[in-house]
């Protein structure tokens, strides 16, 4: 784990909302696994006081990539980074995706910018692996495609794909998914899943979940973000004993 | 050659920078990020008998400056501390104060007894300001003579220094300070954080499960100055300036304001390496200003 001081090289706009931005961070991208994040200082200033947590989008050479929208005043000021200015990057956090072994079909689903960890999951995946990618989002302006393959889409508004959620998607293709052994790795909002995790503790599906939460620190001092395991224990940390965590193993 | 160790109730510290309690665990993960062995003190997440869970998330937001805390003391516990967290915490170069919160006068009084007997904790922080539980807490930190009772009853099971972690949500802080002093409380630390509150406009709901918090962060530390400044100019106890400071200039106007040593928080979230650069910024002032001993600073306040 680093602390570095990074180099903003571009700020891509994606769509309306959303933007992908690539810094240069040398520590922290020979450290990067699939599914780890990065607790972000946007401004010099205590304004905004607390870092920002990102997903790793993305890993090449000595760059980082995150994938974002602006859902607030951190957020607006990263989208108005100019290339050549600095951020301060806090990483690489938390656990990544357990994704060597064990299955033969790599299941990606994702919620709107719950496809933000994946690009990076897929290009380390094992050349042997199927791959597989549901989106999902409210409409077709919120479906980012970003580095994907294989992708079936849902849209809520039917808009485009599937008129339906991603969940809803995914049972309906879990016949043709499920011929060979495969793992969900899944990433979006709350209520969604909510929804994958039900389904996949009934059919004993094995699904890997990324979850997001407000924090702190990022890294198990501030103790902001707790989350109830499945058997009983005392709390876990989302920062320190995830973001991803095993389907089954925690209370959404 | 600046010598910026400090005396504070008895207790030698190599520099005045202590990290805060509830801000730095019981150590380790902020090791990963900064050099321990270069700060004054560490001052351990507090502690009550039995382990605590803590409240339900979500347990923090961001606040213009600030920040809303709700933790509600989630701990290890005595035992495990001693078992599983001491073995680090003493191999290394600092001095190391216990931060301990109880629900009865007994449990402070059992913690205390239990923790004096390992060699390598060097002093107590008793929290009678936790504003985010409901038994013990703010329910101890307003009551003056509860406040008493708890130092006169702590101060008997050990030998090791004693301060009181007072609240600010009491209106004359230096009554607090007068109470520790009479009862044998070694020094004060000030200022536990603000209680504090903060809605959604949309869906009207706290923002923050536990609905009240404590407020830290840069947003507090006009309030911390003048706590400290309360009861400096009231109570001849050392004190341990508390709240809001975020860097070297931050932390010498605390000192300047009564502070013997102070504690950072809220700033290891956002650069876990805060307190090492602090220990330099202070070193290049007092070299610029002709400060031969950091002590110097302490009140020296020009009203």
């Amino acid at each position: 784990m680093y602390v570095e001081k990074s180099k903003v090289e571009s700020v891509q706009k994606i769509s309306d909302n959303i933007f992908l931005i690539k810094v240069l961070s040398p520590s922290i991208a020979s450290l990067a696994k699939p599914g780890q994040f990065c607790n972000i200082k946007v401004s010099e200033n205590s304004f905004p006081l607390l870092r920002r947590p990102f997903s790793i989008c993305d890993v090449e050479d000595d760059y980082l990539f995150f994938l974002f929208d602006i859902h607030g005043e951190g957020t607006k000021l990263i989208s108005e980074k100019k290339p050549g200015e600095s951020l301060e990057l806090l990483g690489p956090l938390g656990n990544g995706f357990d994704y060597k072994d064990g299955y033969d079909t790599a299941v990606i689903v994702a919620g709107g910018l719950g496809v933000a960890p994946f690009p990076f999951l897929l290009k380390n995946l094992p050349t042997n692996k199927k791959v597989i990618s549901l989106l999902g989002g409210r409409s077709n302006k919120n479906i980012v495609m970003q580095g994907l393959k294989n992708v079936l889409i849902a849209t809520d508004d039917g808009s485009e794909g599937f008129h339906g959620t991603v969940v809803d998607l995914l049972k309906r293709e879990i016949k043709n998914i499920s011929q060979n052994k495969f793992r969900i790795f899944a990433c979006g909002p709350n209520p969604m899943l909510k929804a994958l995790q039900n389904y996949c503790v009934e059919n004993n599906y094995d699904c890997q979940i990324s979850v997001e939460c407000a924090m702190a620190c990022g890294f198990g001092i501030c103790q902001g973000c707790p989350i109830d395991p499945t058997n009983g224990g005392t709390y876990l940390l989302v920062c320190k004993d995830g973001p991803v965590f095993e389907a089954k193993s925690v209370k959404l | 050659m600046v010598d910026l160790s400090i005396n504070i109730a008895g207790l030698r510290l190599k520099n005045p920078v202590l990290l805060a309690s509830g801000t730095v665990g019981y150590g380790n993960e902020i090791a990963e990020f900064t050099d321990l062995n270069k700060l004054g003190g560490i001052v351990t997440k507090s502690l009550s008998l039995k382990p605590r869970k803590g409240n339900p998330p979500p347990r923090i937001t961001e606040t213009p400056s600030g920040m809303l805390n709700a933790i509600g003391l989630a701990n290890v516990g005595v035992e495990s501390f001693l078992n599983d967290k001491i073995p680090f915490l003493k191999k290394l170069n600092t001095t190391l104060i216990c931060n301990i919160a109880a629900s009865s006068i007994e449990e402070y009084v059992e913690c205390t007894r239990i923790l004096t007997l390992e060699e390598s904790i060097h002093a107590f922080e008793i929290n009678v300001s936790c504003p985010n539980v409901n038994e013990g807490g703010l329910e101890f930190g307003n009551d003056l003579n509860a406040v008493g009772r708890i130092t006169d009853r702590v101060k008997n099971a050990t030998n090791k220094t004693i301060f009181i972690k007072l609240s600010p949500n009491v209106s004359r802080i230096s009554d607090f300070a007068k109470v520790v002093k009479e009862n044998g409380g070694d020094g004060v630390s000030a200022i536990n954080t603000l209680v504090g509150t903060a809605f959604d406009i949309y869906s009207r709901k706290p923002k923050i499960k536990n609905i009240t918090g404590g407020l830290s962060g840069p947003a507090i530390k006009p309030i911390a100055l003048a706590k400290v400044l309360e009861i400096k100019r009231n109570v001849d106890i050392p004190i341990i300036g508390i709240g809001g400071i975020m860097d070297w200039k931050d932390a010498a106007e605390m000192m300047i304001v009564g502070a013997s040593a102070f504690q950072i928080g809220t700033v290891n979230f956002i650069n876990p390496n805060a307190g090492v650069e602090i220990v330099e910024g202070l070193k290049t002032y007092c070299e610029q200003n002709s400060i031969q001993n950091i002590s110097e600073l302490t009140g020296s306040y020009q009203i």
